[in-house]
């Protein structure tokens, strides 16, 4: 192969905004799920599943937990871009972290239906 | 005054030292670079680059004090003793306070930092409007005296691929340039995950210009520009 530095992969915009969309959506929920601890005390077992039962919680979360994947999909591969200079190892690494992320987005909702 | 300065020759030296420099300084020796020139009359051997000696050129970018500035303009008075000075970091050292700043010109030129415009040119010069020149207060006065994309860990690690700020801050300058019509081919450029996006808004650039510029608003000016571009 030819020892040329390349650049230009033409991507990184959408990834800088899904970034930044997907913190606002997990300030939000934060907020939210703030207002609901506090509005709704939450004393033992039975209040905390009848919490998780109802379905725009559910759904919120899930939301939540996806957004937080994402953004640490980009956060993630950022690092590995600075640090890690090999491409072999660094498409190894985000082989990975995809796996893993993609595992605990199937794991969360079957946690949060599970309930 | 004391001084601790970074000596090395890599032709001779195996490794780079520190060597400490006890100095009587004049009442005209305002400056550091006044300082390094009252050394340098004493220890000829001591390479470092200097030429208009008011902060123009930008020739004697060094680190100061653990901090990265132009020795003709950093006050003596405002310097903790011993003043420690080694070469900018994150670049080849030619000798002592010497830098080899080929891969930062190497960036800077990637970015075609000059206009383009296909219109005939007009008998006298193509004119702007005051609100369109004021757009570019604050982008055109980079001297490219390397202090700031040598502060920024994001080019340390990858000086190869990603601009750095002086770079994307005159890459912005060009694009901010009401007479430039190459607006979209600079975005296409620079839309990068290295090139541009390697930038995490770490701010040493804006901590460290001795021009007192922003590259980390340049850059947010040209993200935004992108995301118009998409969304």
């Amino acid at each position: 192969m030819v020892r040329r530095e390349v650049v230009g992969a033409r991507y990184g915009v959408r990834d800088w905004l899904a970034q930044r969309v997907t913190a606002v959506v997990m300030a939000v929920y934060t907020l939210l799920v703030l207002a609901v601890f506090v509005s709704v005390p939450v004393v033992d077992y039975w209040h905390w599943k009848s919490l998780w039962e109802l379905a725009v919680m559910r759904y919120a979360t899930v939301l939540f937990l996806l957004s937080l994947y994402l953004h640490a999909w980009i956060g993630v591969r950022n690092i590995f871009m600075d640090y890690i200079q090999d491409p072999g190892l660094r498409l190894t690494l985000y082989t990975i972290v995809i796996a893993a992320l993609m595992s605990y987005a199937v794991w969360s909702v079957q946690i949060l239906w599970g309930v | 005054m004391r001084f601790s300065i970074y000596r090395y020759n890599p032709e001779a030296d195996d490794k780079p030292r520190m060597q400490d420099y006890d100095v009587a300084l004049e009442p005209a020796d305002r400056m550091l670079l006044d300082a390094l020139v009252r050394i340098k009359a004493h220890d000829d051997t001591l390479a470092f680059r200097r030429s208009c000696r008011e902060g123009v050129c930008g020739s004697d970018g060094m680190n100061i004090n653990g901090k990265n500035g132009l020795a003709c303009i950093t006050r003596m008075a405002d310097l903790k003793e011993p003043v420690v000075i080694r070469p900018l970091p994150g670049l080849p050292v030619v000798r002592d306070l010497i830098v080899d700043l080929s891969q930062f010109f190497k960036q800077y030129h990637s970015v075609k930092p000059y206009l383009v415009n296909d219109d005939p040119p007009p008998a006298t010069e193509r004119l702007q409007l005051p609100g369109d020149r004021d757009a570019l207060d604050g982008l055109y006065e980079c001297i490219l005296c390397a202090c700031c994309s040598t502060a920024c860990p994001s080019f340390w690690w990858n000086p190869d691929k990603f601009v750095g700020p002086a770079g994307l801050l005159q890459a912005y300058r060009f694009i901010a340039d009401s007479r430039d019509q190459a607006t979209n081919q600079r975005l296409d450029d620079l839309e990068d995950p290295y090139r541009l996006f390697r930038c995490h808004s770490i701010m040493n650039c804006v901590e460290v210009c001795p021009k007192g510029l922003n590259p980390t608003r340049a850059i947010g000016k040209i993200k935004e520009l992108l995301v118009k571009r998409t969304v």
